[in-house]
């Protein structure tokens, strides 16, 4: 098994980490730089808890290789709060009441975020379609996408 | 932020919908969960060799290749670790050791340095077995012809109300024999029987299943785990190490989700089995969603065959239930899935005359336990629909029917006990009203059908009769109060909950209180589980007990200081303020330092520390043979689905256009939390009715995967979701409250399909309530061509 030394900006910050041939972003947030906030739901890209943006995009961190964000921009759940004030789709979240276990709280938020970054007034269907590979089993989802509905109706 | 000056907080938050306690950590990735403890460079990773037979003896284990593969510190297997145990039937060990029970049970495991090494220890594990013949079919089962699957049930440790069979595969036999079935059925107009067949589900937290375990230099074994039952999980642990439990300590922080199956315990002690032998490193367990599905609790499949019988003017007069519970490998917490599946098996109806034979029957499956209402889903899903149809065989209308039979406060219910005061005829008519109920809809299209279905649903919490809680309130220099509990915030929002029943009791800002946390079996005050919908009822009288005390405290000090009877005093707001002077002082600092008395003459007081316990004291046994007592349990929260629904008749697929759901909760401590857990239950009750079961093939898990076992998403939802509750208040609950999490998603199963009767006129009765299933009954009865 290698190991690469790789560079990459988290969440603005530059980093540079040693990772294996065969480790994934997920591995690498949580193992070698603390960010423990991108949850590990099912290591098989079919819950959405590990979501991250990449390059602005929402990914699946469990189904990308360490090695292959060399160079690349990845903004996880840590890095939405900006300045100590939250981002309008965390506050809008906490108002509707759509957190309860909190699982999949972050892969949603960030997939909620990258939606309005690429569409700021998304209609419902585009919510529920940007939302669908998030998987939560506590809420029932609507006062998630009424939430960012309220965030995109604000911003 | 706990602040006394400048916010002016929420005062009397009971019954305000205040904001969660924990969504700042929650929305920021900041909570932490078991995998997000760093244990450093010492950790060692465990992973499980499990049986890929279903039934069979052991004949050959050799662990020497995986021994000596480089980086693996410690191998165990059932040699190990000889005792039995289990939370109701002690009938299992931590690893199979002369026989396997189902595919996927746990045979031996290894704790290396990386997942890697481990994994690959796992494949080089040998182990022999030679198949035996296997069991399917609880109904099969529970036969004479059936193998047996545990002949030493007789042997197996139970409480003195779980009635084995030994010699047969039935592990609890239930029994209600009341009045005279036979005789009832005679003088009925109508008599309506169909058996059931529901599926084995899963839990499907987004969380897996995950325990690290640590021996400390003093022996003292530590457990970090996803848990809903530290203070369960830590006697289970001491009596699998076979120490006492003041050798165990588990710390269990936030829970990704639930619903029953980190209720108990069960891959937990892989990690405690590995760890006593690793020479004092950690050995972190975490499941892989694959091994989530299968080698955990599931949700038990059932069988169960009902019978019911009418009058003329639609009284129900009797009722006979047998079922056959798939209670898996082992029944160490099926075994009172039965029970509760026997003593509530009337559903919330007045039936004069049940016979009722509940049996947990040993299989080859997968091992039964606690989901979210265990049972009720289950057994209500039968009743709603024999209900429906005996109201639709005599022409009645299907709400009146239910209205007339529903149970009432004064009723003698199925197991003899007098019913409290139930608020289930206001729960009926609101969903009717709510829901249009009697008035027939227009399809939106001519390939579509449109139906209303409707049903009423009970549970009662099921848990020993001396489940117990306790907590502690304290008080700081600031005036903030810091609570703690024994009870996990497993998402439902128990921790909200609790701090707005201390900040009440107390009469502080609810923004003062905070709840401690991690739950730690160490520090923390004793709660019995996490489960039964009870926290809100049970801990919150523990936790509203302590808050009194230490505002007995409080008052007591203030009143000798001032030369008052402390009945004139009162808090308000962080002030003890006097109604018969008027003065007042802040409660920051005197409830730390105490009060100093007139001319520096000594102090009084001192720190503040609430107190508070809560057992119920009065539930009783039942008879073994008619199931019969005076408090089968503490109470019953009751309450009515109804669903509006559209079906595409070329398709069968189901589009739901608006649920109701109504429950009556007590009191709501706060209502947008008690609407948060409906909402949320519905959609899992939807998910489970219409997608989801667990393919079982000669034992053998074929969907394991969320591509194969798919679960309701946000592309799934109904155009309207809608929660509502009525307050009848429980008597002995804090502020008249009872619990609501389990409840909402119990009457879905049974609801849909009276829905899909009547959009079809096709009774699709078994889940999933699939759109292939739904088109082919409708092919076969000529709905469609």
């Amino acid at each position: 098994m290698g190991f690469h030394q790789i560079s990459v900006k988290v969440n603005g910050n530059d980093e540079v980490v040693t990772v294996s041939s065969n480790m994934t972003l997920l591995r690498m947030l949580r193992e070698s730089l603390a960010l423990t906030g991108t949850k590990n739901g099912c290591a098989a890209g079919e819950c959405g808890a590990c979501t991250v943006m990449l390059n602005g995009e929402p990914v699946n961190s469990c189904m990308v290789l360490a090695v292959e964000v060399d160079g690349q921009e990845i903004t996880t759940i840590e890095g939405l709060a900006k300045d100590g004030q939250l981002d309008i789709v965390q506050k809008t979240i906490i108002e509707k009441g759509g957190v309860q276990c909190g699982f999949c709280t972050p892969g949603m938020l960030i997939s909620a975020r990258a939606l309005l970054n690429r569409n700021p007034h998304p209609t419902e269907e585009q919510v529920v379609e940007a939302l669908v590979g998030n998987l939560c089993r506590c809420t029932g989802y609507s006062r998630i996408i009424e939430s960012v509905q309220a965030a995109a109706e604000r911003s | 932020m706990a602040n006394t000056d400048t916010k002016p907080g929420t005062m009397n938050p009971v019954g305000k919908s205040v904001q969660r306690l924990d969504v700042m950590e929650k929305v920021t990735g900041a909570a932490h969960y078991t995998d997000d403890i760093p244990f450093g460079n010492a950790l060692l990773y465990g992973r499980v060799k499990r049986s890929t037979v279903a039934h069979g003896l052991i004949k050959r284990i050799d662990v020497s290749k995986a021994k000596a593969l480089p980086g693996v510190k410690v191998v165990v297997t059932g040699e190990d670790f000889p005792n039995l145990i289990g939370l109701y039937l002690k009938d299992k060990t931590v690893f199979a050791r002369d026989r396997v029970r189902f595919v996927g049970e746990a045979i031996a495991a290894v704790a290396a340095t990386s997942e890697e090494i481990a994994e690959k220890a796992i494949d080089l594990i040998e182990v022999d077995i030679e198949p035996l013949p296997a069991v399917f079919d609880a109904e099969f089962g529970a036969s004479k012809d059936a193998p047996l699957i545990h002949p030493d049930l007789a042997n197996y440790e139970c409480p003195n109300f779980i009635f084995p069979v030994p010699g047969t595969n039935i592990s609890n036999h239930f029994k209600i024999r009341k009045g005279n079935t036979e005789e009832a059925f005679k003088k009925c107009a109508v008599i309506m029987e169909k058996k059931f067949r529901v599926p084995h589900v899963q839990h499907v937290p987004i969380e897996p299943h995950i325990a690290v375990a640590q021996v400390e230099p003093d022996g003292d074994v530590t457990v970090w785990a996803a848990s809903q039952s530290p203070f369960s999980q830590r006697s289970s642990f001491a009596k699998a190490l076979g120490v006492s439990e003041s050798k165990i300590r588990v710390i269990a922080g936030y829970v990704g989700g639930g619903f029953g199956c980190k209720a108990g315990v069960t891959m937990e002690n892989v990690a405690v089995a590995l760890a006593s032998k690793s020479g004092g490193r950690p050995v972190k367990v975490r499941l892989t969603r694959e091994e989530e599905f299968f080698t955990n609790f599931v949700r038990q499949g059932l069988i169960i065959n009902l019978k019911i019988g009418c009058d003329a003017q639609g009284n129900v007069l009797a009722m006979e239930n047998n079922q056959w519970w798939d209670g898996g490998a082992s029944t160490e917490y099926g075994v009172n899935i039965t029970r509760a599946g026997g003593y509530n098996s009337s559903g919330p109806f007045d039936i004069p005359n049940i016979t009722t034979n509940a049996m947990c029957v040993y299989t080859n499956h997968p091992i039964g336990g606690a989901y979210r209402g265990f049972g009720m889903s289950e057994l209500h899903a039968g009743i709603i629909q024999v209900m429906d149809m005996l109201a639709e065989k005599i022409g009645m209308d299907k709400v009146e029917f239910l209205k007339r039979n529903a149970i009432q406060g004064g009723d003698f219910n199925v197991t003899g006990m007098k019913m409290h005061p139930v608020g289930l005829q206001e729960c009926i008519d609101k969903v009717a009203k709510e829901l249009n109920f009697s008035v027939k809809e227009k399809a939106s299209s001519p390939t579509k059908r449109r139906g209303k279905g409707i049903g009423i649903v009970w549970k009662a919490p099921s848990m020993p009769p001396n489940a117990g809680s306790s907590a502690e309130v304290r008080l700081n220099e600031d005036g903030s109060v810091t609570v703690s509990v024994g009870g996990q915030e497993i998402g439902q929002g128990t921790f909200t909950v609790m701090a707005q029943i201390a900040a009440e009791a107390l009469g502080v800002a609810y923004e003062m209180v905070k709840i401690e946390g991690p739950v730690d079996t160490r520090y923390s005050p004793y709660e019995w589980q996490t489960v039964a919908s009870r926290l809100t009822w049970s801990m919150g009288n523990a936790v509203r007990r302590a808050a009194e005390d230490a505002r007995k405290n409080i008052l007591e000090m203030v009143a000798e200081a001032w030369g008052e009877n402390p009945a004139n005093l009162d808090i308000k707001n962080g002030y003890v303020v006097s109604m018969k002077s008027e003065e007042s002082i802040s409660l920051k600092n005197i409830v730390v330092y105490g009060i100093p008395r007139p001319g520096d003459q000594g102090w009084i007081g001192g720190p503040v520390l609430g107190r508070g316990t809560f057992m119920p004291s009065y539930v009783t046994n039942l008879d073994k043979d008619t199931g019969q007592g005076a408090r089968a349990v503490v109470h019953y929260t009751t309450g009515c689905q109804g669903i509006d629904i559209e079906i595409d008749t070329e398709t069968g697929k189901i589009e739901i256009i608006k649920a109701v759901s109504v429950f009556d909760v007590g009191k709501a401590i706060n209502p947008d939390l008690v609407k948060a857990q409906i909402e949320g239950g519905f959609i899992q009750g939807m998910s489970s009715a219409i997608f989801e079961e667990m393919k079982l093939v000669n034992g053998v898990m074929k969907n394991p995967s969320f591509v194969d076992y798919r679960i309701a998403t946000t592309a799934d939802l109904p155009r309207e979701n809608i929660a509502m509750f009525v307050e009848t208040a429980q008597d002995d609950g804090p502020w008249g409250a009872r619990g609501i999490g389990e409840h909402p998603m119990t009457p879905t199963i049974g609801v849909l399909a009276n829905a899909i009767y009547d959009a079809v006129g096709v009774r699709v009765s078994n889940p999933p309530l699939s759109a292939e299933k739904i088109y082919l009954a409708m092919l076969e009865a000529g709905v469609v061509s």
